[in-house]
């Protein structure tokens, strides 16, 4: 039977205004003719109304899940369910997309039905980790909603203290920026880390993210364990005539302006015949000229990653950035793809060897120091890690003709 | 009963298989790209083969009837591909010029603006709030929405001296991350702890160990284990809330908003940069927010007149300085700007440089 609309005089204030309207889609689900969501949708805006009066929210979380996974359904039932009991089960199942959320209509339009038939209708496109969130399951569905997506092709995303769902850029998708293939690599690693996707057992969560250049566009730096950004090694390649097209463009002195005193470490001098100078010794690969001259400049040929490590947001000891841990890796071959895997697999092990309870990577190296991170997972000190070497006395140097020799003996071998 | 089906454990499918055969045939060999217009990106490979994308916002939570609308406007305009991007917004390729303007009329005309490319404003990066998750002090939904409403025109333009990245986060864990501005609740007061629940609910010495100014120690109230809180010592951060729901930290008045600033992922000129605290005890006024949409628009009102091009917000400030802030935006600076927390004097000013 057709329950009543419940009354919402303050969701009804966010139908209004030039962007669209998530109430309008509540209440389009909640109106659909026939449809056996309908009066679950009523249900959940009755709650939401109620969250808007009262300043609160009245979902607690529980133990869903499907067969032979541990992860991947977020538990929400209500608190307020003796008056709003068609949504009383409210639970997410996360879904992991292509790399770079690309779709096809055939698979968006299967979702949809699947989700008519098992679950709300409603559905986040996407989580802040890269999930597709089917939001609004009851328990006794969940089971069947994941059959059929998991007969699609789909797996199941991360949660909990596990290998969460990862993000790529557009990479070379659609991007002459992108340094490496960042839908391959994200690829290649999550599908080596199912087990701890879906069968959570480390100290805290692990994420991955994969961004084609310094512009981050997966925003992995400040929010992955591991960030892989994309980087070249040889001179920035340089079309001239472009660069003089672009001066005429803007004008010498907002060419200078903008590009030329935009450059961090002065690596750029405008020519008297307005092409570009580029000091590639200097350089540290920002992208800022590459954003501005984008038919000018391009990244070099020798591409390849750094990795930084670490990155994390406020809980518990307070904010961190990722730091790095391998300035550069050529990545062209399946064997340096290969190389990457088994990279990543270190740190995780190293990790749910060494960290405490809930404590995220970023926290465990700065407990642990960065020097024994890196002997940890076997890889090579290298000044590129640091923005300056220590500025105080207190270390017990006694090792240090040892540390020369090896410093020197990795300099003799990459020199061969 | 039947036998449960195992799962196929395939973890992500190869992009490839829902990329446009034309993103395929050219991927790895795009040559440049340039902005014809705001919301349209146009990339060319070195064979001179060319994609339009075409950027539109959405709400995030979508209903099944807005994917629909947009795999009808895919199938007409892209041969049935659309891409998503990191925040949300929708992307449609096309592989003729002619395709662009009736494809942005068409967006538009549905209530999906084109935009959020270049240097504008983009969608904001976007949490669960009420409406999904267990812990949440506001709803992010209704804050996205409502900024959004007033911000439509800056994600339509790229009218900014760089692109301006906004986030929204539900509580103090900041699920939305870093931000060139970011909206956040911020507690102003302790939980208060139900002790007739904590021993049933709780596993206490976790909650003990996940207090980062070690407040919480274990006590008996009514004879009942339970846990207390020195609230002198209190940050009233809400950490100890998820593992233990019995220690409310969401209050109606006491949970408020603050605003913080510059915090951006890219390495771009300068190196990343966390975001900082300008405004706080800005109510949790829903539906529409009004104290906190005031606060970004004044800060982004200064932004955009007194920015140099391709200057990210934390940029900005760091080039004209804290006092030029602070008055550019009419925002007062108290002592709760100036951060208490460890390596706190390395955002002290350890030098003669002052602005005057």
């Amino acid at each position: 039977m057709s329950k009543k609309m419940p009354e919402t005089p303050l969701l009804d204030q966010l139908e209004s205004g030039p962007w669209p309207s998530f109430v309008k889609g509540l209440k389009r689900l909640a109106t659909a003719e026939g449809k056996p969501y309908a009066n679950i949708m009523k249900s959940l805006l009755g709650q939401l109304e109620h969250s808007y009066e009262t300043r609160k929210g009245y979902w607690k979380g529980g133990t869903v899940g499907v067969f032979g996974y541990g992860a991947g359904v977020i538990p929400r039932f209500s608190e307020v369910a003796d008056k709003y009991s068609e949504s009383s089960e409210f639970h997410t199942i996360r879904i992991m997309p292509p790399p770079g959320f690309f779709y096809d209509t055939k698979t968006l339009r299967r979702f949809c039905e699947i989700w008519e038939e098992h679950g709300s209708g409603l559905i986040a496109l996407h989580g802040q980790s890269g999930d597709i969130m089917f939001q609004g399951c009851r328990t006794d569905q969940v089971q069947p909603a994941w059959d059929k997506m998991n007969e699609m092709g789909f797996d199941m995303g991360g949660a909990g203290a596990g290998v969460r769902t990862s993000a790529a850029c557009v990479g070379p998708a659609r991007c002459e920026q992108s340094c490496f293939d960042t839908l391959r690599l994200h690829k290649d690693i999550i599908n080596d880390f199912t087990d701890d996707i879906h069968r959570p057992s480390l100290p805290y969560k692990m994420k991955f993210k994969f961004s084609g250049c310094a512009n981050d566009c997966s925003n992995a730096t400040q929010r992955a364990d591991m960030a892989v950004l994309g980087t070249w090694r040889d001179d920035m390649q340089v079309n001239q005539d472009e660069v003089k097209k672009k001066v005429a463009e803007l004008g010498r002195k907002e060419f200078i302006n903008q590009v030329v005193r935009m450059c961090p470490s002065q690596a750029l001098a405008l020519n008297d015949d307005d092409t570009l100078d580029v000091d590639n010794k200097s350089c540290v690969r920002c992208m800022h000229c590459i954003n501005v001259c984008t038919k000018a400049l391009k990244p070099g040929k020798d591409r390849g990653i750094c990795i930084l490590a670490g990155g994390k947001r406020t809980l518990k000891i307070g904010d961190l950035f990722g730091t790095v841990i391998l300035p550069f890796k050529k990545l062209e071959t399946d064997e340096d793809y290969a190389e990457v895997v088994d990279l990543a697999h270190r740190v995780l092990d190293f990790f749910a060897e060494n960290a405490l309870e809930h404590e995220r990577m970023g926290e465990m190296i700065e407990r642990i120091g960065l020097v024994n991170f890196l002997e940890g997972v076997e890889l090579d000190l290298d000044p590129n890690m640091v923005t300056r070497p220590r500025t105080n006395p207190y270390v017990r140097t006694d090792g240090w003709d040892e540390e020369v020799r090896k410093w020197n003996e990795r300099k003799a071998s990459a020199a061969e | 009963m039947t036998e449960l089906r195992r799962p196929d454990e395939t973890g992500v499918p190869d992009a490839k298989n829902y990329m446009h055969p034309a993103l395929v045939k050219n991927y790895g060999k795009w040559a440049w790209h340039d902005r014809p217009r705001p919301g349209v990106l146009h990339h060319v490979a070195d064979n001179g083969d060319q994609v339009w994308t075409v950027k539109a916002g959405t709400q995030r939570q979508m209903d099944v009837f807005t994917i629909r609308a947009l795999c009808d406007i895919a199938d007409e305009f892209c041969d049935g591909y659309v891409r998503f991007t990191m925040r949300s917004s929708v992307e449609f390729m096309v592989f003729d010029e002619k395709r662009v303007e009736p494809l942005i009329k068409r967006l538009e005309g549905e209530g999906y603006p084109v935009g959020g490319t270049g240097n504008s404003v983009g969608f904001i990066s976007h949490t669960q709030g009420w409406l999904h998750c267990d812990i949440p002090g506001t709803d992010a939904s209704g804050v996205v929405k409502s900024l959004m409403d007033e911000l439509a025109d800056e994600f339509r333009n790229e009218d900014m001296p760089n692109r301006v990245k906004i986030t929204t986060s539900c509580c103090q864990i900041n699920c939305g991350g870093q931000g060139d501005i970011a909206v956040n609740i911020q507690h102003t007061k302790p939980p208060i702890i139900n002790h007739d629940l904590v021993a049933g609910v709780c596993e206490r010495p976790a909650v003990i160990a996940r207090c980062p100014v070690a407040a919480i120690r274990p006590a008996l109230v009514n004879g009942k284990p339970t846990l207390e809180v020195d609230e002198k010592k209190c940050v009233c951060c809400g950490a100890c809330y998820p593992p233990c729901p019995p220690m409310q930290i969401n209050d109606p008045v006491n949970s408020k908003i603050a605003i913080w600033v510059g915090g951006k992922h890219s390495s771009t000129r300068s190196k990343p940069m966390f975001h900082k605290l300008v405004a706080a005890g800005l109510p949790n006024n829903a539906p529409r927010w009004p104290e906190v949409g005031a606060v970004v628009k004044s800060i982004l009102a200064a932004y955009k007149k007194d920015a140099r091009p391709w200057e990210r917000m934390g940029e900005w400030i760091e080039r004209i300085g804290w006092p030029r802030f602070f008055e550019l935006t009419n925002l007062p600076f108290t002592k709760y700007h100036v951060d208490t927390w460890r390596g706190s004097r390395s955002n002290l000013n350890a030098s003669a440089h002052l602005h005057f």
